[in-house]
């Protein structure tokens, strides 16, 4: 394996109107929590170029497999049983090697493992609802799972979440720092979605929804589906020596 | 000369939801078992260099109520000023600090806290010295981008006034919502999102 020097460019500036903005008054939480003044626009310093390194060691090998990883020894989850897989890359579409893929959902009735959490629907005693992954050196990551359900939430009086999977994912730089949440292909409660719709750009809400693949749908056991996440790409740093990272 | 463009757009974040705790530090909410312990909990341990330091704060939303749901990150050089990164190419940072934490804010009081070291001084990109800071990333239900900050130290007033950063947020009322004021080893940094005395949020 080749060892590649880690890049040091400042990441490409945010396009914060393909991002939600913070104000959504439609989903009503963002009201008081959305900052009302002026962003101040800050070169990329060390301070955001530089970031942590998760070693594959920083966690279990039962980590993401979520059917099992809270089961009871010779129990499992109860839900449709996925997988879910893809590439973290970068604005370049360089795969991103070594980063940190966290994920939590709700159970196959759409009720999250949570002290806080009121929907009627049943805890599953064999689901925990967290998983992580560190990427490989192509970014592949993978985790299984039972698909989540959608779920009801005091928003409008009858708002419903489209079924989802809540994603962190932690590259190479702290200013590439983002959460997110994946969506699944054919669910017709995504476009009426008060959260989804803070994102503006129809293309944007689209790269959130994962296709079902076939191909990697393993027979008699797991439907695949495939999301690729992007994060922020750098600069090439092309006035010193050598040009990196390309 | 051949530069590399942008090829495909950022992934759009969504919000962290009510329940970031259960993915980011389950043992902290009760699920227990599946991790042994959450990550970035412990940023130091008994060989780190540089000076002890707690920093304490709460996140507040526009009525000034606490936001009991949200999460904390941090981000900081050693005590000489080094990343413990592999895009840290001015030496080797103290292998005995990660540099970065992870907190939840209390459920009911939205206090967050980290145990560190203060950090030395790192430099800006035309080579001046920023003052001593932290960089900061919150996410909770209601932000749906996370939002980005640094946290100034009382302590440096000279080093304050002389910071690159602090010079672009011009206004001395807004610069005083990135300072911490320290009590003993304590740094208190309360986070506003919203209001007169909105914490400085960086597009970087
Ligand atoms: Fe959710």
């Amino acid at each position: 394996m080749q060892k590649k020097e880690p890049e040091t460019g400042a990441f490409f500036p945010r396009d914060r109107t393909w991002q939600p903005i913070a104000y959504t008054p439609w989903y009503k939480t963002s009201i008081l929590r959305s900052p009302q003044k002026a962003l101040i626009s800050l070169n990329n310093t060390l301070s955001e170029i530089t970031g942590p390194v998760f070693g594959h060691s920083t966690i279990g090998e039962a980590d993401n497999d979520l059917i099992h990883n809270f089961a009871k020894p010779g129990e499992s989850a109860i839900g449709p049983r996925i997988i879910v897989h893809g590439r973290v890359i970068d604005e370049r579409g360089h795969g991103v090697a070594g980063a940190l893929v966290e994920f939590w959902q709700a159970n196959a009735g759409g009720r999250y493992r949570h002290k806080n959490e009121g929907y009627l629907a049943a805890l599953d005693p064999n689901f925990g609802g967290c998983g992580r992954s560190i990427t490989d050196e192509q970014g592949y990551y993978s985790f299984r799972t039972v698909r989540p359900g959608p779920y009801p939430w005091p928003n409008g009086v009858n708002d419903w979440r489209p079924a989802h999977i809540h994603f962190s994912i932690f590259g190479h730089g702290f200013a590439q720092r983002l959460i997110t949440q994946m969506y699944f292909e054919g669910d017709p409660l995504i476009w009426k979605c008060p959260i989804v719709r803070t994102i503006s750009d129809e293309n944007a809400v689209r790269s959130l929804i994962a296709p079902l693949d076939m191909e990697n749908t393993i027979p008699m056991d797991a439907q695949a589906y495939h999301f690729d996440i992007v994060l922020r790409g750098r600069r090439s740093t092309l006035f010193e020596n050598r040009l990196e990272g390309n | 000369m051949t530069t590399y463009p942008a090829i495909v757009k950022e992934t759009p974040s969504q919000t962290a939801g009510p329940y970031v705790h259960i993915g980011l530090t389950p043992n902290h909410c009760g699920i227990t078992g599946v991790y042994d312990a959450d990550l970035g909990i412990e940023m130091v341990n008994d060989k780190t260099k540089g000076e002890r330091i707690n920093i304490q704060g709460r996140v507040l939303d526009g009525s000034g109520a606490p936001v009991a749901d949200a999460l904390v990150e941090i981000w900081q050089a050693d005590s000489s000023g080094l990343y413990n990164s592999p895009a840290e190419r001015r030496g080797e940072a103290d292998p005995n600090f990660t540099g970065w934490g992870r907190c939840p804010t209390n459920g009911e009081s939205g206090v967050y806290s980290f145990a560190t070291i203060k950090p030395g001084r790192v430099p800006y990109v035309d080579g001046r010295l920023m003052a001593p800071h932290i960089t900061f990333w919150i996410v909770a239900r209601g932000i749906n981008l996370g939002l980005q900050t640094r946290m100034y130290f009382g302590d440096e007033a000279e080093a304050n006034a002389m910071d690159p950063v602090l010079e672009k947020v011009r206004q001395p009322d807004r610069i005083e919502t990135l300072i911490a004021a320290r009590k003993g080893n304590v740094f208190g940094f309360d986070i506003r999102l919203q209001g007169d005395r909105e914490t400085v949020f960086f597009d970087i």
